[in-house]
């Protein structure tokens, strides 16, 4: 619609003033028909493109490289490395059926269901704790958890190794479902109290004189009210889960209870240049969970991103 | 009001004298104690004692399996001679400075790009993310391959422009030098979409109606982005600046699923090095030390998004909320 804008400058005007009555969550079109489309093309699409494929080959590449035959991954100059000729699935095949892959990607699964849940629900009544029954000092415990948003796991990973091997947790799924609540709490309470804050506080006065408990209250208006919010953090602690690499690193250590992406790195390489393929191929559908409930979930993704943010 | 409402409502128990259990279940304070146990247990346990027990380690010399002796700053005076340290923090400091420029730059640049009319915006802000969703471990398998010396696609896309020579094939993670720009330049590539993302999230809540108003008023495009669209976005740069910078001074899964610190230690940050010293050396303390001597920066880093935050309270003309 807009992308006749620049065509000729009266009627995109005009289009423009029609097209500002739909439902459009973006008003910046204001100025936009003083653009020509030849200026647009170098000042906007050109560069765009340039970004867009830097930002995509190595998508691209993976793709290419895990469905090409053994012989033209190591023969780059003999035809265009760019294309394949003879598409092979042998090395998903032989991940999917010579490989512990399916176990670890199940084990991937477990950890980040598990470990969003149990953040989600901590993360639900410290939110409303701290945004509604601010009770004494709820404004600091606010900022503290901020805080602990911000400790890395970088420099917590040497002390809690000594602390999962006291609690006999190590190498164990429990090593990881018990420490990524730490990253995800701090996360998840932080945008919570965000839509939190948004729901009416007349709900809850109606609810409190009808005679609910708070407990009532957050169950029964609140969490319904938060729905998105609630979908939000949990796709990005998802997301998150499935991301962590240094914990799952130094609390596993035998084959069977890796995570995908510790068990690409350790276990594919060893040396051997005709893995390229599989390591690839398990690169690409390790990622590929993500990618589809991202699809999905965009919106809620991208609220969840910029929430923690300006929150 | 509203707030105070609520609160009539609570100081109005049951009639007749309160009991303690009553109290335990009724009073604000301790009802807000209830709710917060479980994130507390989690985040006392698994971070806030992990923290101060990383602090003690970093001062004895624990290994695997044994508890460390006290040593007092000995980690520390050993660690400040230790040629391997020294150059990790150095290449950690150039590593963020340089990674968080480009990334800002290109991440701003990326954002206002998009904050334009375009066919298909939604379709290409999703693409744009997916950098951002795939987990990093993977993307940097893909990069270790896209930078292998013998079957580079790069290596091939420079013969085939005749920019290179076919015999000498480029040694991209092998040379100490090219290996440190390849890091930084993944890292780069890995962060843009947060930043494009968040910062177009910002943008698209500036009022058109301001350039408008400056447009009338003369100004230029560079104007109205220094003097409109700058200021009005200087918050949240603040703020994912900081985050940035923090999760690139930081960063372990890129550097070790590419380069492990190699070739010849020189792509080693302080995470990675930390990890090499502390679990596969089994220098507890010795590792725990260098994570330790992370903090300040971090310190530094969080003060930075603490005075961002203030200013945008201020700005908005929000009071404490």
């Amino acid at each position: 619609m807009t992308a006749t804008a620049g065509t000729d400058p009266k009627t995109a005007a005009a289009l423009a003033t029609a097209a500002r009555a739909p439902a459009r969550d973006d008003h910046s079109e204001g100025m936009s028909y003083l653009e020509s489309l030849p200026r647009k093309t170098v000042t906007v699409y050109m560069p765009l493109i340039v970004i867009m494929v830097v930002l995509l080959f190595p998508f691209y590449w993976m793709v290419i490289t895990s469905i090409k035959p053994d012989q033209d991954l190591l023969d780059l100059h003999g035809g265009n490395p760019l294309w394949v000729s003879e598409p092979t699935f042998r090395h998903v095949y032989k991940l999917l059926f010579e490989s512990n892959y399916p176990t670890w990607l199940w084990n991937t699964m477990f950890v980040a269901v598990c470990a969003t849940f149990l953040s989600i629900i901590a993360s639900v009544l410290a939110a409303y704790a701290i945004t509604r029954i601010r009770y004494k000092g709820a404004q600091t415990v606010g900022g503290l958890i901020f805080l602990a948003y911000l400790v890395p796991p970088s420099i917590l990973f040497i002390p809690l190794s000594t602390i999962i091997h006291f609690y006999g947790l190590f190498d164990t799924p429990f090593a990881l479902i018990l420490t990524y609540p730490t990253i995800l709490i701090p996360f998840c309470t932080w945008l919570l109290m965000g839509y939190f804050k948004t729901i009416p506080y007349e709900l809850e006065e109606c609810a409190l004189i009808d005679g609910a408990s708070r407990w009532q209250i957050m169950v029964k208006i609140i969490i319904p009210l938060a729905i998105p919010g609630l979908i939000s953090a949990f796709i990005f602690a998802f997301t998150l889960c499935w991301n962590e690499f240094i914990y799952a690193l130094t609390f596993i250590s035998s084959n069977p209870n890796k995570t995908v992406p510790t068990a690409i790195v350790s276990e594919f390489v060893d040396g051997d240049v005709f893995r390229w393929g599989s390591l690839m191929a398990g690169a690409l559908v390790g990622s590929l969970p993500l990618v589809i409930l991202y699809a999905f979930f965009v919106e809620h993704y991208v609220s969840a991103m910029t929430g923690a943010v300006k929150e | 009001m509203a707030d105070a409402a609520i609160a009539r409502s609570d100081a109005r128990p049951a009639p007749g004298e309160p009991s303690a259990w009553q109290q335990l279940k009724v009073n604000r304070n301790w009802l807000g104690f209830w709710f917060m146990v479980p994130a507390m247990a989690f985040l006392v346990l698994f971070l806030v004692y992990p923290l101060g027990k990383g602090l003690w380690m970093s001062f004895t010399d624990a290994r695997i399996g044994r508890e460390g002796r006290f040593v007092g700053l000995e980690n520390f005076e050993w660690l400040s001679d230790d040629s391997d340290f020294i150059r990790a923090l150095i290449f950690t400091l150039v590593f963020t400075f340089f990674a968080s420029a480009v990334k800002f730059a290109i991440g701003l640049y990326l954002a206002l790009l998009l904050n334009n009319n375009l066919p298909f915006k939604a379709f290409i802000r999703s693409v744009v993310l997916i950098p951002f969703i795939v987990p990093t471990v993977l993307s940097a398998v893909a990069f270790w391959w896209i930078f292998d010396t013998q079957f580079s696609v790069i290596t091939w896309g420079l013969v085939k422009l005749g920019i290179l020579d076919r015999g000498s094939p480029i040694n991209w993670l092998g040379d100490p030098f090219l290996a440190q720009c390849v890091v930084i330049f993944a890292n780069i590539w890995r962060g843009i979409p947060f930043i494009a993302i968040t910062l177009l999230a910002g943008l698209q809540t500036v009022s058109p109606s301001l350039y408008e108003a400056a447009t009338l008023d003369g100004a230029s495009k560079w104007q109205n982005f220094r003097y409109v669209t700058y200021p009005l976005l200087t918050p949240i740069i603040a703020v994912v600046m900081t985050f940035s910078v923090l999760f690139t001074f930081t960063d372990f899964q890129l550097i070790w699923a590419m380069t492990r610190g190699g070739p010849v230690n020189a792509t080693h940050l302080m995470a990675t090095l930390s990890y090499q010293r502390g679990i596969l050396g089994g220098n507890l303390g010795e590792g725990a030390a260098i994570a330790i001597s992370m903090v300040p920066f971090l310190l530094a880093a969080i003060m930075f998004s603490w005075f961002g935050l203030q200013r945008r309270k201020w700005q908005q003309g929000e009071n404490n909320d």
